[in-house]
């Protein structure tokens, strides 16, 4: 059966006129659609009704608390809180379980690496890289060369404590002279060639062989006096391709005269006990961990 | 409903309709802006909030210059997900001394309401002058002239008696010190017992790593500081706000 409307016996009543005409335009008063007048009042039933359940009348010292009592600061309480119960029983065995063996147990493992990553995204990626394979002056994590150790205990204090973090008493802390001034030029220039030497770089080996007593003298407590470095001191090994400032002659001669060194902030306070284990476990994995 | 029927007189007069249209603005200004001057819970007194000292201050003056606030908000909302990339979320008393504030939600770059001591200050030297060299895929531009462009104390005092017109509690000792207070922040040898007296908090050391005063020492002194004069591990929130 065709639908169709019904016909109209009569025709529309006119609507009322307004008196305005305007070049034969006359302005009638047609009232609004009903389907439009009653959901601007049912909107303004339903603005009242908003303002009785959430805060919002100000009256004289502060304003209605509304019925159904919400505050943002309790929502977002009761999220944390949801979030902290369901990971409670992992969180809980993270803490127990001594960082060596994590990766005995599956779950645990997969969940510290989940978080890790996160962790790592959002505090660690600005300056070690989304990759984590870092840029000058800030180190890569995905070799297997450490400056301050490898391991999972040493990952773990690092992100606990920092390099150079002002605001914690046990951050590894070391500093490297500028001998700009202490030395001589033509001495630098000699222990520039030296660790050319000890990198397996071109060198000139008559510079290199008198930079040998200053290195000796100067540079061998901290990166060893075969130039394989010292994990307590942080000093950086010198007779592997990896340079955290470069390793051409001239940012060699730039490090040793300026000295360059820099900063890592110390987590804990920022980071759950929970998140620093994590991101530790993480980067342990990432490619270097011993 | 004949009162409904008198719009036609309203309408037919400019200046009646005028009029009455303030009445009307003005009865939504006062609803919605005067109880904020007198209501106890709009802002939450918070322990450690203090003015900004005069080289932070020069260093928030760049960072509006620079037009930083349209990429970068400083308000962490009461989220989950932004509290964990963040910290703690933004209370209003931390921005009570902020003129103009820099709230926002539109983020281009990250929110830095907390970036205070997130990174060292050679990170932002390096991260300023080029961006791309610690964050690959960042798309914010280099700022590398800052580190030429030199700052003098000459304004400094003006710019601290501006904030005290507005509402800003510096007190005239930090006005008669204005000066020497934004010279010595800067200066790792100086003498900072009053400049952390009348600022508690207050970074010193050579921002920049230049020995000129620039505009990059203000600058980094102002990131460093973000977010870090209350000290969370004592606030206790109200849970009614």
């Amino acid at each position: 059966m065709k639908r169709s409307r019904p016909a109209r016996d009569s025709a529309p009543p006119e609507p009322e006129y307004t008196g305005h005409e305007w070049d034969g335009i006359r302005e009638y008063n047609n009232p609004m659609p009903r389907w439009w007048l009653w959901t601007l009042y049912a909107s303004i039933i339903w603005g009242i009704a908003y303002t009785i359940a959430y805060p919002a009348w100000p009256l004289l010292t502060r304003a209605t608390q509304g019925v159904l009592d919400y505050s943002s600061r309790a929502e977002l309480a009761k999220s944390i809180k949801e979030f902290e119960d369901r990971n409670s029983a992992l969180d809980l065995a993270l803490l127990e379980t001594d960082l060596t063996a994590v990766h005995l147990d599956a779950d645990l493992l997969d969940y510290a690496l989940r978080g890790g990553a996160a962790v790592y995204r959002a505090h660690c990626s600005q300056c070690h890289g989304a990759g984590a394979s870092g840029t000058v002056g800030y180190p890569n994590l995905l070799d297997d060369d450490w400056l301050w150790g490898g391991s999972l205990d040493d990952i773990y204090y690092t992100v606990a404590h920092g390099i150079r973090s002002d605001a914690d008493e046990d951050t590894r802390f070391s500093q490297m002279p500028a001998y700009d001034g202490f030395l001589e030029p033509d001495q630098i220039d000699s222990v520039v060639h030296y660790v050319l030497a000890l990198s397996g770089q071109e060198h000139n080996p008559e510079l290199s062989e008198s930079g040998a007593e200053i290195y000796a003298e100067n540079c061998a407590v901290c990166h060893g006096e075969t130039g394989l470095g010292n994990r307590d001191e942080g000093g950086p090994r010198l007779t592997d391709p990896i340079w955290l400032y470069g390793g051409s002659e001239d940012a060699i001669r730039e490090t040793i005269r300026y000295s360059r060194f820099s900063v890592m902030p110390n987590w804990r306070g920022r980071l759950s006990e929970s998140h620093i284990r994590q991101v530790a476990i993480y980067v342990h994995q990432l490619g270097g961990g011993e | 409903m004949s009162f409904l029927r008198r719009h036609k007189s309203l309408e037919r007069h400019a200046t009646l309709l005028l009029v009455a249209s303030f009445v009307v603005v003005t009865i939504g200004g006062i609803v919605e802006i005067l109880p904020l001057f007198y209501l106890e819970n709009t802002i939450e007194k918070v322990k450690g909030v203090r003015p900004y000292s005069p080289l932070e201050l020069a260093g928030r003056d760049i960072y509006v210059r620079e037009g930083c606030y349209t990429c970068h908000s400083q308000m962490i909302r009461p989220l989950r997900d932004e509290i964990e990339r963040y910290g703690h979320y933004s209370l209003a008393a931390e921005s009570m001394y902020d003129h103009p504030f820099q709230w926002g939600s539109k983020r281009t770059g990250p929110d830095l309401a907390r970036v205070g001591g997130r990174y060292s200050d050679e990170w932002h030297v390096l991260h300023f002058e080029d961006p791309q060299s610690v964050v690959p895929e960042s798309i914010m531009p280099g700022y590398g002239f800052l580190l030429n462009r030199r700052l003098d104390a000459r304004h400094v005092e003006d710019r601290v008696r501006v904030d005290r017109l507005v509402g800003v509690p510096y007190t005239d000792e930090m006005i008669e010190n204005a000066r020497a207070d934004f010279l010595a922040q800067a200066d790792p040898d100086a003498d900072h017992d009053g400049l952390l007296e009348r600022y508690p908090k207050a970074q010193t050391r050579n921002f920049d790593g230049q020995p000129e005063l620039t505009e990059m020492d203000a600058l980094i002194a102002y990131m460093q500081m973000l977010g870090t004069l209350v000290d969370f591990s004592t606030f206790v929130p109200d849970p009614d706000r």
